[in-house]
């Protein structure tokens, strides 16, 4: 399978880490991985504000790049979400492009999904000791269905177990922008989040989404807690967790 | 309604820090979407009925004109008199004048958000009527002198002890803390106004064209006395209530109350098709119907059409996560929550409400449980762009997206900027790894929250620079 990794700008800016774990664990399925050296991002910023033509043109840019890829995999189910749900919407009004997108929509995965439904791995290399709970993140299970895929995947995780939050479909208050322009509404939001972690007692939270993440982990510092890890599920499934 | 969403900022910020808000929301968070998500269960075909119903409704917008004029043949032939009205201010002015008509003193209210709309309580008042509101909630809040802060349960901002101290108050008795001896008191309190208004004036859930009905969906009883204990009755309501059969209205219904409260149905469905006949035991003596348009007909023709299915159940507040923490208040007009950031705008005008399409995670909570599908965050992003498009957003924001834009379609510059990015974040972070306080134009984030650094380098870089016996390591 001739399989795009599209990075993202947040994992390719902030944690290269989960980019190469992505990697990682598609070419332990067998994927032969292409990783496009022009990416960048895929738009979400400008299509979320209003800026309809900055994320067309990025749109444009990774149509273009993905092309020839028989799949494209990202780690992320907002970036995944807005090239699968979005992008036929966004490029309507230009029907050359209008095909084109479609074809890339359909054949855009989020990770876990893709390496549990697409390539069915049924050994993952991580091993992880201890407690996790996992963080629905909204556009990966709004958008892209991703909800049993993550925990399958994390269930063959030598030693890892799961316990749930009460509300882990409960948004997190990130919203991109909306985690700036409106601080401290997004910061109650990620406050109510951190105490659903917490009070599952979990070593760990696992999630699948970098705006998430970046907004839990700064919520939960700010709180004082430098305990509990937040991880990218590519990142327990490859066993490569960060080194802080 | 005065109109107050051009605060929302200032005014969210003091609800987050507000204890008796907190307090009421707590208590309510979490209860109705409990509720509703138990009572969908009753439904093997929940999606099924969401979808008819969504059709239901856009069936109705797309043949408004003929439905409508339906529905008034069907209306006048059982009695009714049916007044078309265009502005929030002829709504008012024409209920006035049928007051004057019947030489009306005191007036009895059952719950209108489309009263709300025109501010109809306060011109009543105005005129010299006597103005009772007799649902509970909104009983308690004519009694505070407030607004609705949901549009199903009004008062959802206000804790009991809050009412409490309010009808001591307000009646001039003894402090009663007990749920149901409060509503007792308010009963007691509303009664002998049921038994001597003149007047009664309800608003309408759906208005049915087969039949020449109007409708509402009611739990406490006031609905029904209002629609049929005084001699004269007017229901407002908007055009886009139209639904075309009785059938239809039983489907729509299947989800309504589940929706709203988790009911499988109401206490109380009251149907309203003419005055009192002879035969009949009560009913008021002359019933009107003002059909209303306010804006309706500009939206319909808009790109914001889908708002108008909503059936008014408040699920997409009550699943808010911004709406659950800052309660109906902050959002300024008649509308709270997702419907409200679309249709505040679409009411009040864009460059009015600059904040309320922008104040939304955009997590779709709102839009997978409302029951007419209506895209919620579709139309919030829509509104977006119109802000964009129309030049309602601050010139740094255009700016950064511009020079955003501008770098991520340039992959050599964006290269560049990113492992500049990347090594000033990692040093900026030190040891603890973690921004504190981040410059102007991210502030927000840092004023409740750490901002996690980067690592140092980017993903690109350390790609290009990986060992190349890696298989596939190719671009």
């Amino acid at each position: 399978m001739k399989v795009g990794l599209f990075v993202t700008c947040l994992v390719d800016l902030m944690r290269p880490n989960i980019g190469f774990c992505a990697l990682r664990l598609l070419e332990s399925a067998g994927c032969e991985v292409v990783v496009p050296a022009d990416q960048t991002c895929c738009g979400q910023p400008g299509y979320n504000s209003g800026d309809r033509k900055a994320a067309q043109a990025l749109a444009r840019k990774v149509i273009e790049e993905f092309d020839a890829c028989e799949y494209v995999v990202v780690p992320s189910g907002s970036c995944s979400g807005m090239i699968r749900a979005h992008y036929p919407e966004l490029l309507a009004e230009f029907p050359d492009l209008r095909a084109k997108a479609e074809a890339l929509a359909g054949k855009t995965y989020e990770l876990t999904d893709f390496l549990q439904n697409m390539v069915r791995l049924d050994r993952v290399p991580g091993k992880f000791s201890g407690t996790v709970t996992y963080h629905d993140s909204c556009s990966g299970l709004r958008e892209m269905g991703v909800k049993s895929q993550p925990r399958a995947l994390l269930a063959k995780v030598a030693g890892l177990s799961v316990r749930e939050m009460q509300q882990p479909e409960q948004c997190c208050g990130f919203g991109g922008t909306f985690a700036v322009k409106y601080g401290d509404i997004s910061s109650r939001i990620a406050d109510l989040k951190c105490e659903d972690v917490l009070s599952t007692g979990a070593d760990a939270l696992v999630l699948g989404d970098l705006g998430c993440m970046l907004n839990i982990e700064g919520r939960l510092r700010r709180r004082g807690d430098n305990n509990t890890r937040v991880l990218h599920v590519a990142e327990v499934l490859a066993g490569e967790l960060p080194q802080d | 309604m005065q109109i107050t969403s051009q605060d929302f900022k200032r005014v969210s910020s003091l609800k987050l820090t507000d204890p008796q808000l907190q307090k009421a929301m707590g208590n309510a968070k979490g209860k109705l979407v409990v509720t509703r998500a138990r009572s969908i269960l009753e439904l093997d075909n929940f999606e099924d009925i969401r979808e008819a119903a969504a059709r239901i409704r856009d069936f109705g917008l797309q043949h408004m004109d003929v439905l409508l004029e339906e529905w008034e043949r069907n209306a006048t032939a059982a009695g009714t008199i049916v007044h078309w009205v265009e502005s929030p201010q002829d709504v008012n002015a024409k209920v006035i004048e049928i007051a004057r008509n019947h030489g009306v003193r005191k007036i009895i209210k059952s719950k209108s958000m489309l009263g709300e709309e025109t501010n109809l309580n306060h011109a009543l008042e105005d005129a010299g009527l006597d103005v009772r509101e007799t649902d509970l909630g909104e009983y308690i809040i004519q009694q505070s002198g407030e607004t609705p802060s949901h549009i199903i349960a009004p008062a959802v901002h206000k804790s009991k002890e809050d009412v409490a101290d309010l009808f001591a108050e307000k009646h001039g008795r003894r402090r009663l803390t007990d749920i149901a001896a409060l509503t007792h008191e308010a009963r007691e309190i509303l009664r002998p106004h049921f038994l001597d208004a003149d007047m009664g004036i309800s608003g309408a859930n759906f208005i049915v064209a087969e039949t020449g009905s109007t409708m509402i969906v009611t739990n406490e009883g006031n609905g029904r006395m209002t629609t049929t204990m005084p001699r004269v009755h007017v229901a407002i309501t908007g055009i886009e209530k139209i639904i075309p059969t009785l059938e239809d209205v039983s489907m729509i219904l299947r989800l309504l109350t589940r929706s709203a409260t988790g009911q499988s149905i109401s206490n109380y469905l009251s149907f309203t098709t003419g005055p009192k006949r002879d035969a009949d035991k009560d009913g008021p003596g002359e019933f009107h119907v003002i059909i209303v348009d306010a804006g309706r007909t500009r939206i319909l023709g808009s790109e914001m059409r889908e708002a108008l299915r909503c059936i008014r159940c408040g699920a997409c507040m009550n699943h808010c996560p911004v709406y659950q923490n800052i309660g109906g208040h902050a959002y300024g007009w008649v509308y709270p929550g997702p419907i409200g950031s679309i249709l505040t705008p679409s009411f009040i005008g864009l460059e009015n409400a600059i904040d309320l399409p922008n104040a939304a995670t955009l997590c779709n909570q709102c839009g997978v449980v409302c029951p007419v599908k209506i895209p919620l965050p579709d139309l919030m992003r829509k509104l977006r762009e119109k802000q964009v498009e129309r030049g309602l957003r601050p010139w740094t924001e255009r700016l950064g997206l511009r020079l955003w834009a501008w770098a991520a379609t340039r992959p050599a510059i964006y290269s560049l900027l990113t492992r500049i990015g990347a090594r000033i974040g990692k040093i900026a972070g030190g040891s603890d790894g973690v921004l504190h306080k981040l410059p102007p134009g991210g502030a927000g984030w840092t004023s409740g929250r750490d901002f996690p650094a980067p690592k140092g380098k980017t993903f690109r870089e350390l790609y290009a620079r990986r060992p190349v016996a890696g298989k596939g390591a190719k671009s």
